[in-house]
């Protein structure tokens, strides 16, 4: 069983209370209706999916119901940290500190 | 009342060996869910008569009144059944200072108490985080096989569930299946 670090609840729990909830750190544009029809399909449908270090949202579903983000490998599928939704994008020295 | 009409009412799973297990159905209770600013905590707690816990996991007990602190803005709140009304009228008082949200589920949910020396066991069983990790005193919202449940441990030998009831049964066969493989120690 994959064990997944809540942010919120500061413990570890199981991968099943978990929902998987897509890219994160996709802003969503002030404006809309200012976008020409190609950024907006970019907006909505285009994701970088990366071979490695990819930043996700998690939802803690059947736990404390929160949305957070989290840092995974999707080719090892480890997870190297998880950490508050609208926290910046942690840096690459804190990536290394957590991943050793 | 509802709860008589309850497919659990009067069951028991009672494995009387030398390392028992007993599981029966809670007595019903008042249960709401509360939603409120972690800043106005005071108030709600005044109003509830009991001090809710700020920290994810914790419980807090006083008489019959329980508060389980679920997440960073929920409580789940029980109380003996004669104060609903009283508790009801004292979160609508306090609407007035501090917006908040309180929702009675009392008829959506079953409790089911699980005590003895095995109860770790059998709870393990369909559980996929170590309960022997938990603190006693503490309680959270986890999986059950399939069903949502809210899992606290009142002792070092006694949990309680507290299911949703078209969730009751499935949840009971299972500590039915889990009772009879401790009984025949397998």
């Amino acid at each position: 069983m994959l064990l997944i670090r809540c942010p919120y609840c500061e413990a570890e729990r199981p991968e099943l209370e978990f929902t998987y909830a897509g890219e994160a750190h996709i802003a969503r544009p002030a404006d809309p209706s200012q976008l020409t029809d190609e950024e907006w399909k970019d907006f909505l449908f285009i994701r970088s999916n990366p071979r490695g270090t990819h930043f996700e949202r998690w939802r803690h579903q059947h736990g404390c119901g929160r949305f957070f983000n989290a840092v995974r490998d999707t080719v090892s599928d480890k997870f190297v940290m998880t950490y508050k939704a609208g926290l910046p994008r942690p840096t690459e020295t804190e990536l290394k500190e957590a991943r050793s | 009342m509802m709860h008589e009409h309850h497919p659990l009412v009067g069951r028991e799973i009672a494995i009387r060996k030398a390392m028992p297990l007993i599981v029966r159905v809670a007595a019903d209770t008042a249960r709401f869910s509360l939603r409120i600013d972690p800043a106005e905590i005071e108030k709600a707690s005044k109003a509830f008569g009991l001090n809710l816990p700020a920290k994810i996991g914790e419980t807090a007990i006083s008489g019959e009144k329980r508060a389980i602190c679920l997440g960073p803005d929920e409580w789940y709140l029980t109380a003996p059944l004669a104060e609903q009304e009283a508790v009801e009228q004292a979160f609508a008082d306090l609407y007035a200072t501090a917006v908040h949200s309180l929702v009675d589920i009392g008829h959506r949910e079953v409790g089911i108490e699980i005590e003895g020396s095995d109860a770790v066991l059998a709870l393990q069983s369909a559980l996929a985080f170590d309960i022997e990790a938990m603190p006693v005193g503490s309680g959270c919202r986890t999986i059950f096989d399939k069903a949502q449940i809210v899992l606290l441990r009142e002792a070092e030998n006694r949990f309680r569930i507290e299911v949703w009831r078209s969730f009751a049964d499935h949840v009971w066969g299972l500590l039915q299946a889990a009772g009879r493989e401790i009984e025949l120690d397998i």
